[in-house]
């Protein structure tokens, strides 16, 4: 075992500090030293997507990204999108479509789509179903994925 | 938004209400099995080579470590089939003594995290004799193969055959015969939460509370204790939200019972956690199978006889427990399809190799047996220059019930209709000019049909028919009313995905005049939930669901009894709806919480005609029913690189009553994109030394959402009183067509290169292959 | 899947960077750039550096700017960033069109166009990029900085002619001519996956005839490269069927081609021939 770094993590705005070795990713950090299960772990090498969360407001797989690397960003994760027990759009749009089945794969489409349609609100919707190729679902053969995704874009750009 | 889950309404089924599942698992409480902390990490170490004689082990100072030796007193799984021929064969739940492919699990190491656990793992060393490995079902079969396991000669674990009557005279007097090879390659179901356990050891009970992402709670426990030599009592099982299944989950996983071994013996928890490299090598994997077909037909293009070869390759030991058997079996008794034919010959094996072993995966040897038959049908239907929507017109059985040369009885289905639909929906005709016109400019478009049943539902008999020492048929339910009201729906079914906390609801609540958000169904718990078999094999609604509904009519018979006292009424003139048990035309009620209470607290009113409290049992043991569809894609195919690209798919089907249309759609649509998947690029592939060469999801490639065209879906429903709610099995039936009529449609695309695909998946490097092989037989 | 332990290194100038991968270089020290290549190898401890340098937080290595005609880009410049054209004209649009094929979009906001180049990824969209533009490698040491044109870069599968001292600072991309035109195709399993062979093309017309053709093949060997024969069969040609059809089958004489689960070298050398007419076709359309 390696020595162990201090650092802080911003989780959904709550601070917490913690000792993890470098080597630990972000997703593992988040999960265990942050207690934030929410976001889920499919592949650890950055194909599935399962593990996506956003980090200062771009959609990242935090396999892919080290735990020390990102002291001091803003990372939001999927337990930050309700508000209390409020579903925000994009969620409520995946249930209207049924856009999850087993619900493993949804944090890390949810945080995805959240990241690209706040990046960039005016996407084509060629461009979001081009965006939504970057994860891996097995349940709902994406068709209602796209649905939902489409519709909570549409909604945004109405408001 | 529309929150339909609210109030009350007339029918709760056949309505398209939202899940009870999602906003948990929307809002990240989804409650995942690696979600719990332990206070150790379990890594495996895995054998490096396919075949051998383990020498020795070394241990690194001061790591924990338990090899098969520690497990001496724990028995090797042993699955047993009491017919054709299977050969029963050991797994040792750490290899002991022997390895049989790359990635069996060798040593259990124990560390505080998981990087440490895999630091001591990589630093170990296993000293192997490598012996000679057999990797291909084929030769495995071959004179002077190694054998995988002494007592399975020529590696045969199962041989199951089958001839009808006559059948050689009818297969000779037929007008043409045809014959074809096929060869489905090997897949893994790849869902996305890996396979996961974590055991954890109650000081005060002396319990051990498995968690683990199980399809089938219920059998781990029976399993696991006995393999252990624990009580039962002492193990409870718990299936929290599972990441998907597909049947991967349905088999005992021998990790998990060394997860059980270490929180017993170090009085602790322990968890591990598969990851993605060792799901795609050493998980389980499915549908390698060869396959050889001989149709015999009229001058009418009408098919009168079958013989049919299939060969499974198994892997290296046999799943817990259906057995390895089920791909072999599942095939023979199911290659007729839904054709009316009578004469049919098969002989159909299991066969040992140096390979993961083999476990069911949604569909179970039908998305291989269907591709095969499917291209039968089409290859026959271009030697009569017929259609191939014409060859399954004068093909597909009519009349019902209907009883298969292999004896199973199809009940009333659509199988005519669903194909004219499908036919109607991509306007066959308008395709074939279009094809011709795109062909003139070097554009390669084709289409493909696939009509196939699918048996769904069913009970012990079919179970037991297969000779199979477990018989997973019924299901159980037990339906409460606690002194609040509040209704629990307990089953032993084990829902991944499914929906079914949301469709059982459905079917208490127009049963008990409620609505669905007041019901809670529990499952995925062995201390919660009675026993039962969990969720595969597309049977959990049919037949947990028809148990919940003959709970809830008992529940109700009851809640009526109670109102008639209370409310001083004939029991005929109470009616429950809305929450309330009222007296008819009156505005005498009470609701449904007072009844609940008087049942607990005030059941002297009932002058001991009435027992206390509100819980009754069902149980539910169908003899099963077919579903039944047609898919029909269309696709291109870029002759230059290989590529195909599925342009659009239309699903017709028939699953009887659909009790949340929304809920259906989502299985097909999952269902065919698993199936476009198998057709296309999904395939584990070993080297001739038994290593797995696609140990990523950048080399096994599950579609995204670029390779899956807009699929159309279009029901019957067919309700024909063969279940209890009328509703037909339909998780497996969306990955059994699809693999067909993309093939079909690949080769219809080809049609004027003279090539012909009979694999899967159809890759591009395959399709160039044929096309280069064509042009060189031309030249 | 957890990576080996290293030492984690957080320079924040070049001079620090530079002074640690001289120091750590030799002890098995790592440049960690976006990741996006290198971490997937750490999870399957195909690559296991025992020191890993992250120049993410070094000063002024997000640096994209037009210097004459040259298109500067520093090691820290992500591949998103080339989704808009980066500058006017050819070259912005034809990164942008390359852009789009580099893995996913989460990956494409972390990845960097020099980290690929460090990484030499056969199967790299921005290394054909290199090779093909005849792009110019500026390293640094504390020996000093040195150039290293795209030729002498690439000397095989993830392997360059970089020293282990060295760090890769940044890119000079040649700025293509208004009137040029480009093409890129690449044929991949799946959206997002590898290349297993793609073609990047682009040449001028000077009286309808072909000028300074280059054509460069990526994916299907160790290395991208030009191929000059194929580039031959099109110089003073006209567009078209004929003269890309030449090229194409050059291509294909030319390319010794990788083989792997995913391709053997006879569909290899199919797809070359696929690209390299598609992307030539592309280029005048």
């Amino acid at each position: 075992m390696s020595e162990r770094s201090e650092i802080t993590l911003k989780v959904n705005g709550q601070l917490h500090a913690i000792r993890v070795e470098p080597r630990r990713t972000l997703v593992d950090a988040i999960r265990e030293e942050c207690g934030q299960t929410g976001t889920h772990i499919g592949c650890e090498h950055g194909v599935c997507g399962a593990c996506t969360v956003l980090v200062d407001g771009e959609p990242v797989r935090s396999c892919l990204m080290f735990a020390v690397q990102a002291q001091g960003k803003d990372i939001r994760t999927v337990e930050g999108l309700a508000n209390g027990e409020e579903l925000n759009p994009l969620q409520r749009a995946f249930m209207e479509h049924h856009a999850l089945q087993c619900g493993f794969c949804t944090p890390g489409f949810l945080m995805l789509v959240t990241g690209v349609l706040e990046r960039e609100p005016d996407i084509s919707d060629e461009d979001l179903v081009d965006v939504l190729a970057s994860n891996l679902c097995r349940c709902t053969g994406y068709q209602n994925i796209v649905k939902a995704v489409r519709a909570a874009a549409a909604d945004m750009r109405r408001r | 938004m529309n929150r339909p889950t609210k109030g009350s309404g007339p029918a709760w089924v056949g309505r398209a209400i939202r899940r009870l599942e999602d906003p948990a698992l929307l809002a990240g409480g989804g409650r995942f099995t690696a979600d719990l902390p332990a206070a150790h990490r379990v890594r495996f170490v895995r054998s490096p080579v396919a075949a051998g004689r383990i020498k020795a082990i070394s241990r690194p100072d001061g790591a924990f470590i338990v090899t098969a030796a520690e497990l001496a007193a724990v028995n090797p799984v042993v699955p047993a089939l009491h017919k054709f021929g299977y050969v029963p064969v050991a797994q040792p739940v750490l290899a002991c003594g022997f390895v049989r492919y790359v990635g069996e699990p060798i040593a259990a190491v124990v560390a505080p995290s998981e990087a440490e656990a895999e630091d001591i793992a990589e630093a170990m060393s296993v000293d192997i004799a490598e012996a000679a490995p057999v990797i291909d079902a084929r030769a495995a079969l071959a004179d002077g193969a190694p054998l995988v396991h002494a007592q399975a000669a020529r590696n045969l674990v199962v041989e199951g055959k089958i001839e009808t009557p006559g059948f050689a005279a009818v297969q000779a007097a037929a007008h043409r015969r045809v014959t074809i090879e096929l060869r489905s390659r090997r897949q893994n179901a790849t869902p996305l939460e890996a396979r996961a356990g974590h055991a954890t050891f109650d000081l005060a009970s002396g319990r051990v509370t498995l968690t683990c992402a199980t399809q089938m709670p219920h059998l781990m426990r029976t399993a696991i204790a006995d393999l252990i030599g624990m009580p039962e009592g002492e193990l409870r099982v718990i299936a929290p939200d599972v990441g998907g299944g597909f049947g991967q989950k349905m088999s005992l996983v021998p990790e998990y019972v060394v997860l059980v071994w270490l929180a017993r013996t170090l009085r602790s928890s322990v968890a591990w956690t598969e990851d993605r490299r060792e799901n795609l090598v050493a998980s389980f994997h499915s549908r390698d199978q060869y396959i050889r077909l001989n149709g015999a037909f009229t001058a009418e293009a009408k098919i009168v006889a079958l013989s049919a070869e299939v060969i499974a390759n198994v892997g290296a030991y046999s799943c817990y427990p259906t057995t390895c058997a089920v791909e072999p079996l599942m095939a023979m008794a199911e290659l007729p399809g839904p054709y009316d034919l009578q004469a049919y010959a098969c002989v159909a094996r299991g066969v040992l190799t140096n390979t993961c072993p083999m476990a069911p995966y949604r569909g179970v040897s039908r998305p291989v047996i269907t591709m095969a038959l499917e291209r039968l049908m089409d290859v026959t239907a271009v030697q009569f220059g017929l259609e191939p929507a014409e060859i399954r017109r004068r093909n597909l059985i009519e009349k019902f019930p209907y009883t298969s040369a292999t004896g199973l009885v199809f009940d009333a289905g659509t199988y005519r209709q669903t194909l004219d639909m499908a036919v109607a929906a991509l306007d066959l005709p308008a395709f074939r000019r279009r094809q011709q016109q795109a062909r003139s400019q070097g554009c390669y478009l084709g289409i493909g049909f696939a009509t196939f049943s699918e048996r769904t539902g069913y009970g012990t008999p079919a179970f037991a028919a297969r000779g199979m020492a477990v018989t997973p048929g019924w299901e159980t339910v037990e339906l409460t009313i606690d002194p609040s009201g509040c209704v629990e729906v307990r089953t032993g079914a084990s829902p991944h995905g499914q929906g079914l906390r949301t469709t059982l609801a459905q079917l208490v609540a127009d049963e008990l005049g409620l609505a669905p958000d007041r019901i809670k169904v529990v499952h995925g718990d062995t201390d919660r939930a009675p026993y039962g078999w969990g969720t595969f094999a597309s049977r959990s609604l049919v037949i947990a669901g028809g148990a919940s509904v003959l709970a809830a009519r008992k529940v109700h018979a009851k809640l009526v009894k109670i109102a008639s006292h209370l409310l001083e009424a004939a029991a005929d003139d109470i009616v429950l709806a809305d929450g309330v048990a009222r007296v008819a035309g009156t505005d005498r009620a009470l609701p449904i919480e007072a009844l609940a209470r008087a049942a607990y607290h005030q059941v002297h009113l009932f002058k001991g005609e009435i027992d206390p409290g509100i819980s009754e049992t069902a149980t539910y043991d169908p003899p099963g029913t077919f579903s039944n569809a047609c898919h029909a894609g269309i696709v291109a195919v870029d002759v230059e690189t290989g590529r195909v690209t599925v342009e659009k798919f239309v699903v017709a089907e028939d699953a009887g009553r659909l009790v949340n249309p929304l809920i259906v759609d989502g299985q097909i649509l999952g269902g065919v994109a698993q199936g476009i998947g198998n057709a296309l690029l999904e395939e584990i592939v070993y080297d001739d030394t038994g290593n797995v060469l696609t140990a990523t999801l950048a080399d096994f490639l599950p579609p995204t959402s670029r390779e899956i065209p807009p699929i159309e879906l279009l029901h019957l429903q067919t309700l024909n009183g063969m279940t209890i709610t009328q509703a037909k099995g339909l998780g497996e039936g969306g990955a059994i067509g699809a693999p067909a009529a993309i093939i079909n449609a690949v080769n219809d695309a080809l049609a004027p290169f003279g090539v012909s695909i009979n694999e899967i998946p159809a890759t591009p490097r395959r399709i160039r292959a044929a096309l280069r092989q064509a042009r060189k037989k031309l030249v | 899947m957890k990576p080996a332990p290293f030492v984690y290194h957080a320079p924040k100038t070049v001079d620090d960077a530079v002074a640690r991968l001289a120091e750590l270089g030799p002890l098995d020290g790592r440049v960690l750039a976006g990741g996006q290549s290198l971490i997937p190898m750490m999870a399957f401890r195909m690559a296991r550096p025992a020191h890993l340098i992250d120049i993410n937080s070094v000063e002024g290595l997000d640096r994209l700017a037009v210097e004459g005609d040259v298109l500067s880009i520093a090691a820290c410049v992500r591949h998103a960033a080339f989704h808009r054209p980066v500058v006017p004209g050819p070259t912005g649009a034809l990164l942008a069109l390359v852009a789009r094929n580099i893995g996913h979009y989460p990956i494409r906001l972390r990845g960097t166009f020099c980290g690929s180049l460090a990484h030499a990824d056969p199967a790299s969209e921005w290394c054909l990029t290199a090779a093909t533009l005849g792009a110019d490698i500026v390293a640094v040491s504390r020996r000093g900085p040195r150039t290293i044109a795209a030729d002498d870069y690439f000397t095989g599968i993830m392997t360059t002619t970089l020293a282990e001292d060295e760090l890769l600072l940044g890119t000079r991309l040649p700025l293509l001519a208004p009137d040029t035109h480009f093409g890129f195709y690449e044929f991949s399993r799946r959206a997002g996956d590898y290349a297993i062979a793609m073609a990047l093309a682009t040449f001028r017309l000077q009286d309808g005839l072909i000028v300074e053709p280059r054509l460069g093949i990526g994916g299907a060997e160790a290395r991208p490269r030009r191929i000059p024969a194929a580039e031959a069969a099109l110089a003073g040609r006209k567009p078209g069927g004929e003269s890309f059809r030449a090229a194409a089958e050059a291509a294909a004489a030319a390319v010794e081609p990788l083989e792997d689960i995913h391709a053997d070298a006879e569909f290899r050398l199919d797809l070359v021939r696929a690209v390299t007419r598609r992307a030539l076709e592309q280029a005048l359309a």
